[in-house]
């Protein structure tokens, strides 16, 4: 029997330019880059030099504090450039690709009959070890730790977020052995939370060995630390791990076929991409490879991930290292006269009713980039409360992290929460609050003290 | 277009290290007052939703205007009634238009310069809380008050009542009652009595309801005049109805607390029972309606928390009865009631908040 979660609060944005279910092509990942960026509070080591050959699978930097956590190239091919930024701050490894894609090979393992101690060093030797990120703070795991439970969310409610079952088709055997194997490191049993519509029809319904939630719900209903909030709240003092679903995918196919196999359907969206579709692609591909999705010339933002989490790369960048999702917006960089006060302004979406969207049903909107007013203090009070279906007081928790209140921030909630919970908080506010950055700033602040 | 050329080309002018740079939050005001500016998002999330801040208040603004139209035509029959000149509703417009626009203008006048000041001393962007401060304040003052007086109470508002505590956002009192509060007790004879309601007839005493319940125990008045405005008062507050179809819009595009509101009406009734009057005339008489649906609900100053938005206005309404049933000094309430629960709402907030927190702890210890 599973449990069913029932969330009112939450907003499903309408924008424009969800994937359609075909795979339009495979795009060729020249140069590939795996960012130390997209990992919080880690501090890298370089393995490797430029000009260095390697196989797909083989580390390119580790954690300088955990050398054993290692982090892998996608493809085989040379290390073309180790890009710093500020201070040396190791900003990305580029590596470009020979186009044979050979793989660092183990032999295949069944998890069935490992112990803790050698599943670990499985995944820590074939690069999966980042993959397991720890709650509270996000940030990679220790492996030497015990956690209470491990946590996956099946369902990305995130705006035109890729469908799980979709870009795992086919992928049933490595998800049950990636579960097999994070079920070696917790006694509390690994949570799955699926999309209480959809799971009846998925494939992943049949998994073993795992708890199973039903989940109902707008965005951020998906986010899996909403999910844990409901399921079992993180108190002080304990630990749980959370690892994606793409990951898990990834971790079983390294102990099925022995391979790092980086390789994902990615889906390409927005209400600037031409023909959203997916595309077979690869983790760290580059943005130029999607270039025949927008029409050149024209600005467009290029974001790895969604709309409200995601980063902006711009054309040159890179794919995260989590990210199987583009989106591409049109940049809105436009003065509209009087906009504030038109009556009407139908196309514009807005989550208060001040506008008409509220009554247009399911219109899709052709959303951009830009802000739509400029930063004030904040003012309106109850708009965030209104899409974090947390047991958590926003703005509350908000002021403690400005104010740098530690004791303050821990009572408010703060080893529950990611910044990807409050992204929504930052959509609907009126004051243009940046509450995505104050929240991490604070668990900055907390990684800080209490190390 | 040839208005956005001419920004353009002034911009530099106003900007850091421009001739004119001491301006730049008024250059700035003016420019996203005529044009939502072209700024696109940098940090977090890609896209934003459509409303801002200018949105939000200009709501407030048009939930304001049956009042506002109201009051003008109410100004104009009052004085009709008092001096026997029959008027026609055109006629009564036109002198309440005429009454009225004056106080407008020193409202914003005065109100604006010190926003503007105050923005440009912190270099930051004017906010717009001040549009709906301007809009209300002539709304809860006679019609009669003397011009340099309301730019005092308007001057007091916004230095003292906000800009000291940092700005709109930041203020603990709701600045347009401070305006009043400070006429209140600064000018008592110009803001009471019986002969303060009514424009252009000297001398002429227009009792409201409220100060005859005060006087002799009973009101002259009608419910169906209570209700629909034909009464002396303060500009804004003699309408149930227009405050009523105010308070609709509100509610329906949900810019201000309906849970507010409800209580803060439950409140009022509840200790309305104990007057000699039905307790409903407590919500048509004076400002009860206005306060409660306009200021009541200012998010700035009331509590912010779900639950202790309902202790919040039901305090308000209680008190404001309360005072208005057994005080006999003074026979309008709501001004006070509402100031004395912006001072303690955070203090409501600190509870709910705490109720929050105790409830994690135990979850910690029961694990």
């Amino acid at each position: 029997m599973s449990e069913q979660i029932r969330l009112k609060k939450g907003l499903d944005i309408p924008v424009a330019g969800a994937a359609s279910q075909t795979i339009a092509k495979t795009v060729s990942a020249d140069i590939v880059a795996i960012k130390p960026t997209d990992f919080r509070a880690l501090v890298p080591k370089m393995v490797v030099k430029e000009g260095d050959r390697v196989l797909a699978g083989d580390p390119l930097f580790v954690d300088k504090n955990r050398p054993q956590v290692s982090f892998c190239s996608p493809v085989s091919g040379t290390v073309e450039a180790v890009v710093r930024g500020e201070k040396r701050k190791l900003l990305e490894v580029r590596v470009k690709a020979d186009g044979k894609m050979e793989y660092r090979r183990k032999k295949a393992a069944v998890p069935a009959s490992m112990t803790k101690e050698k599943a670990a060093e499985r995944m820590l030797a074939m690069g999966l070890w980042p993959m397991v990120i720890q709650r509270p703070y996000g940030i990679i795991a220790n492996p030497d730790d015990c956690p209470k439970s491990i946590f996956i969310s099946a369902m990305d409610t995130a705006p035109l977020a890729p469908d799980y079952d979709f870009v795992l088709q086919n992928r049933f055997d490595d998800v049950q052995t990636g579960v097999d194997v994070l079920s070696k490191f917790t006694k509390g049993g690994v949570h799955f939370s699926m999309n209480y519509y959809t799971c009846p029809s998925s494939e992943f319904k049949k998994l073993r060995g795992v708890i199973f939630h039903e989940f109902e719900g707008k965005h951020p209903a998906g986010n899996v630390g909403v999910q844990i909030n409901h399921i079992s709240p993180i108190n002080k003092g304990e630990i749980v791990w959370t690892v994606d679903l793409l990951s898990v995918a990834m971790i079983g196919k390294a102990f099925n076929e022995g391979i790092y196999d980086a390789t994902r359907l990615v889906a390409v969206t927005g209400p600037a991409a031409k023909n959203p579709a997916y595309v077979n692609a690869i983790q760290g591909a580059p943005m130029a490879a999607f270039a025949d999705f927008f029409e050149t010339g024209e600005n467009v933002r290029l974001v790895s991930g969604d709309i409200l989490t995601g980063e902006n790369v711009g054309p040159d960048g890179f794919l995260g290292f989590f990210d199987n999702q583009v989106t591409i917006l049109k940049e809105g960089d436009y003065y509209e006269t009087f906009g504030w006060c038109k009556p009407f302004r139908c196309k514009k979406f807005s989550f208060s009713r001040t506008y008409w969207s509220w009554l247009c049903g399911r219109k899709k909107y052709d959303m951009d980039t830009n802000t739509n007013g400029g930063p004030r203090p904040f003012v309106v009070s109850d708009v965030y409360a209104k899409v974090l279906p947390m047991d958590i007081y926003p703005v509350y928790l908000a002021k403690a992290c400005l104010a740098k209140d530690i004791e303050k921030m821990e009572n408010l909630g703060i080893y529950e929460v990611l910044p990807e919970d409050f992204a929504l908080c930052e959509f609907v506010c009126p004051s243009k609050v940046g509450i995505q950055q104050i929240i991490s700033d604070g668990i900055d602040l907390m990684l800080k003290e209490m190390a | 277009m040839g208005l956005r050329k001419t920004f353009d080309k002034l911009e530099p002018t106003f900007k850091k290290g421009g001739k004119l740079s001491a301006f730049g939050s008024f250059f700035e005001a003016f420019e996203t007052f005529i044009y939502v500016p072209k700024t696109v998002t940098a940090k977090g999330t890609h896209v934003r939703d459509s409303i801002d801040l200018k949105r939000t208040m200009s709501t407030v603004m048009l939930a304001l205007l049956p009042a506002i139209l109201y009051g003008m035509y109410n100004i104009g029959v009052q004085t009709s009634l008092a001096s026997g000149a029959a008027w026609g509703f055109w006629q009564c417009i036109w002198f309440g238009f005429l009454k009225l626009l004056p106080l407008y203008l020193v409202s914003y006048i005065v109100g604006l310069f010190f926003e503007c000041l105050f923005a440009n001393i912190r270099n930051e962007e004017v906010s717009e809380g001040y549009f709906v401060t301007g809009l209300i304040i002539p709304l809860i003052v006679p019609v009669t008050i003397p011009l340099w007086m309301l730019a005092l109470a308007v001057a007091f508002a916004v230095v003292i009542g906000k800009e000291v505590f940092g700005g709109t956002g930041y203020n603990i009192w709701n600045p347009a009652l401070m305006a009043r509060a400070f006429l209140f007790f600064a000018y008592p004879k110009q803001m009471t009595g019986d002969d303060v309601w009514v424009a252009g007839v000297d001398g002429f005493s227009g009792a409201t309801p409220l100060s005859q319940l005060a006087a002799t125990g009973s009101v002259d008045y009608s419910v169906a005049d209570m209700f629909f405005g034909s009464i002396p008062g303060a500009v804004g507050e003699t309408s149930t109805l227009a405050i009523l179809i105010g308070a609709v819009i509100l509610i329906w595009t949900g810019v201000a607390s309906w849970k507010i509101m409800l209580s803060c009406l439950a409140g009022g009734l509840l200790v309305g029972l104990l007057g000699d009057v039905p307790c409903y005339y407590q919500l048509i008489m004076g400002g009860f309606a206005f306060g409660c649906v306009f200021m009541a609900t200012d998010p700035v100053t009331s509590a912010q928390t779900e639950a202790g938005k309902w202790i919040y206005g039901f305090l308000i309404g209680a008190f404001a009865v309360l005072l208005r049933l057994f005080n006999p000094g003074y026979p309008e309430g709501m001004m006070l009631a509402i100031l004395v629960m912006n001072t303690f709402a955070p203090l409501i907030d600190h509870i709910v908040v705490s109720s929050n927190i105790r409830k994690r702890l135990k979850r910690a210890q029961t694990v």
